[in-house]
This record gives C-alpha cells, sequence and structure tokens, in this order.
C-alpha cells in the first residue's frame, strides 16, 4: 500500500516482524489476541485504550518522521 | 529397468496453444513431446512408459477430474515415478505439474517436477515433492532436463539426495540429521573467522530477506482524508459464508459495511486459527476497531471512514501471497479515493 502510494500504519503486537518484513509504519498494539482492545478493562477503559492506539497510528499517517513515538512506534525510513 | 510416467501438458504435449488449454487428460503409450527429451538421460535406469497430456485450464479449473485421471494412469502403469513439466514459470501449467506430484507422492509413488522460483506453485507444493530448480522460460530446457534426469536418477536408484542447494531443488522446510566432524561452535567460530578474514563462507541455515518499504508521502491533513480499515485477524462475517481459511490464505474479502458503527458481536467472528478468537469474538473491534474509526470521523478527526473491512488471516500467510493481497487492496483502495490506512494484525 505505501508503494502504491497510499500511507498505512500497521498496528500489530510482535513489531519486531512487521519491521523485519519491512513495514514502514508500526505502531505496537494492546496483545496479540485483542490488538485494539482489553477485556481485562472496563467497557470505558477499553474504549480510551482504543482510542489511544487507534489516534496513535493515524498520528504515523501524518508523518516522515524517523521516529514519532519511541521505539516501536514509528515510520521506518532505512 | 524402472518406469516413468510423465506429465505435460497441451503445448509440451503438441496438441496445441492457448485454444487447446482446455483439452482432457489423454495418456500416450509410451513418450510424445517434451517427454522424448527425458528419455536419452534416462536410459539404463528407467524408461517413460506413457505420457499423460493435459490442457492447462482443463486442469486447473477442473483439478478432481484431472487427479482421478492420473490415479487411473498410476494403477494401469504402475510407475516408480512420476516426472512432471518443467512448467518453468507458467502459472497453470505450474500448478498442474505440483497437483500430479502430489497426487502421486499420496499414493506412495516418487514424483518431481522443475519450476521457476517465482512461480507461485513452488510455495504452493514445494513441501509435498522435490521441485527442481529451472529457469523462466522454456529456453531452460537444455539445462532443466539434465538437471531433472539426473536427479530422477538419484531418486530411482536409491542413491543419497544431497542439500537443496547441491542438488538445485526448493527446501521442503524438512530438518535432516547428519553427523559432521566439527561441533557446531566449532562451525561457528570458523564461520566467524572466515568472515573477519574477508574469506569465503556459507550460511548453514539461511535467514529470509525482506525487502524495506519506503513511507509514502505522508497525509497533509487527516481531517480531510478518507480511512480505510484492513486486518490479518481473519475477521469475517458470522458463519464464514466465503470460507475464509484458519491459515496459509491465498485471497482476501471486502466486505461492506454500509452505515455500520461498528462490528456487532455476532454479526462478525475470527477464523484466524493462530489465536485465541474468544476476545475477538466478544467485541470484533477488539481486532478491527471500526467503532472507534466511526468515532472520529464524527468528532472530525479524520475525514471519514472507507465503509468496507479488507480481511484475510495472516497465519502462515507465505510473503508473496501476503504481497499480491497488498497489491490487490491496494488497487481497490486508490479506486475508492482511500488516503490512508490502518493495518491490523493479530
Amino acid at each position: 500500500m505505501e508503494k502504491a502510494g497510499i500511507p498505512a500504519a500497521h498496528i500489530c503486537t510482535v513489531t519486531p516482524i512487521s519491521k523485519t518484513v519491512g513495514a514502514a509504519r508500526i505502531f505496537g498494539a494492546q496483545a496479540i489476541p485483542y490488538p485494539t482492545g482489553d477485556p481485562h478493562l472496563s467497557r470505558e477503559k477499553e474504549m480510551a485504550r482504543r482510542r489511544e492506539i487507534v489516534t496513535g497510528a493515524l498520528a504515523l499517517l501524518t508523518s516522515s518522521d524517523k521516529s514519532v513515538d519511541g521505539e516501536s512506534n514509528a515510520v521506518f525510513t532505512d | 529397468m524402472k518406469k516413468v510416467l510423465f506429465y505435460t501438458n497441451q503445448f509440451f504435449g503438441q496438441v496445441g496453444g492457448e485454444d487447446m488449454a482446455y483439452c482432457q487428460p489423454e495418456v500416450t503409450e509410451g513418450m510424445r513431446g517434451s517427454a522424448n527429451t527425458f528419455g536419452a538421460p534416462l536410459k539404463d535406469t528407467a524408461e517413460i512408459v506413457a505420457t499423460v497430456v493435459c490442457g492447462d485450464n482443463f486442469y486447473a479449473e477442473n483439478m478432481e477430474t484431472g487427479r482421478a485421471f492420473l490415479r487411473e494412469q498410476i494403477e494401469k502403469y504402475h510407475p516408480d515415478m512420476v516426472i512432471a513439466g518443467p512448467a518453468f514459470n507458467a502459472g497453470r501449467f505450474g500448478i498442474a505439474c505440483g497437483d500430479v506430484c502430489k497426487t502421486a507422492k499420496e499414493m506412495g509413488v516418487e514424483a518431481i517436477t522443475g519450476l521457476y522460483e517465482e512461480n507461485p506453485a513452488v510455495e504452493m507444493y514445494k513441501k509435498d515433492c522435490y521441485i527442481l530448480k529451472v529457469g523462466k522460460s522454456a529456453a531452460g530446457i537444455r539445462k532443466a532436463v539434465p538437471l531433472m534426469a539426473g536427479f530422477a536418477k538419484k531418486l530411482l536408484t536409491g542413491e543419497k539426495i544431497g542439500s537443496p542447494k547441491e542438488e538445485q531443488y526448493y527446501a521442503k522446510g524438512q530438518r535432516v540429521n547428519l553427523f559432521r566432524e566439527k561441533n557446531g561452535a566449532e562451525r561457528a567460530v570458523d564461520m566467524l573467522l572466515a568472515k573477519v578474514n574477508g574469506q569465503p563462507y556459507e550460511t548453514e541455515l539461511e535467514i529470509s530477506t525482506y525487502e524495506k518499504v519506503e513511507p509514502s508521502t505522508p497525509i497533509a491533513d487527516l481531517s480531510k482524508a478518507k480511512i480505510a480499515l484492513c486486518t490479518t485477524g481473519g475477521i469475517v462475517p458470522f458463519g464464514n459464508p466465503d470460507h475464509m481459511v484458519a491459515a496459509t490464505a491465498k485471497f482476501w474479502k471486502d466486505y461492506a459495511l454500509g452505515d455500520a458503527q461498528r462490528l456487532e458481536q455476532g454479526q462478525w467472528e475470527s477464523v484466524h486459527a493462530g489465536f485465541d478468537p474468544v476476545y475477538a469474538n466478544e467485541d470484533p473491534n477488539r481486532v478491527a476497531p471500526y467503532d472507534m474509526l466511526k468515532i472520529l470521523e464524527k468528532e472530525g478527526v479524520i475525514g471519514s471512514v472507507h465503509p468496507f473491512l479488507a480481511s484475510t488471516t495472516g497465519n502462515s500467510t507465505s510473503v508473496a501471497d501476503a504481497t499480491r493481497m497488498g497489491q490487490e487492496i491496494a488497487r481497490r483502495l486508490l479506486d475508492a479515493g482511500v488516503n490512508g490506512v490502518l493495518l491490523t494484525s493479530t
């Protein structure tokens, strides 16, 4: 998708895999079975966590900086 | 003398070109078409007792019929080995060759074919049979025949089969025990010394190399952007009407969401076999956060949400298939005027 000209952020838990296969924008998810949720949280808190992940990943779409949010959440240019 | 049953397509079997691609399977005693090129290098070891010729489209679209025909010939001729192709980089022919070999192996008959490295059938069948590395087109037949015939003779005479590199076949994903004079630590140190001394060395375990993708031009204004959601979490409509697979997916589905505000429990489920889907089935937005995108759309954070979910199962999916599916999805999203994508993986 990036090659086709559409910025795409990969929300995943095992971010090194995503980096190994060459993804350009990667955002760390909550957990493998629930990347954008957390069944251990209350409904409200779960939605807050989801918002955090989704808006964080969306922010990567607007950025060309090498690092947007620390190590795992980043746009990779090398 | 060992017996070989040969398989080829309408073109190499000299039935005709693309216009004959629907020709039904037929068998000829002895060698026919490209089978003739294998006769001489196999002699002394094996005889090609019969040649099966089948149209590429026919086999690809009627695989069960093709297999049944092949099984009949195997029962009739009792070959020690089936040699199929080589199919070079031909898609349909490659799949037919792979499937013919797999069918023969299932009946306890040894089988080999020859394919170009990018032929999708390599990925599909390399675990089922020996696939020798051959050129891209029929121009490579001069190299392919001695390679395949030589390997066939080894297999037929029970000679020891070397490594994929030595024999030029695609690694079958099998681990083979063997004795080495030096232990692993010694070999690793030897390799390291060779490396620092600039001498040639060879790894014992090749790590796949992947392409790094350059980020494309970022979105200037999220509040005007159309965002699409994709997932490899195997999220499908409840009941899985399209038979999305639990692993090694080769296709993706584009599910229209209309004016839905979220993925409702009971209407969607995950068929992915690589994680426990209980939490995803309770709330599918935990894997595909469509609800949050709709909220952010309402709040004006993003311009709009593409009302579709592009979904597949990312479980042992090959890089080649994933790349192809990504290209297909990208084309669809470009046509829909999508400006950015969130892709979730489990």
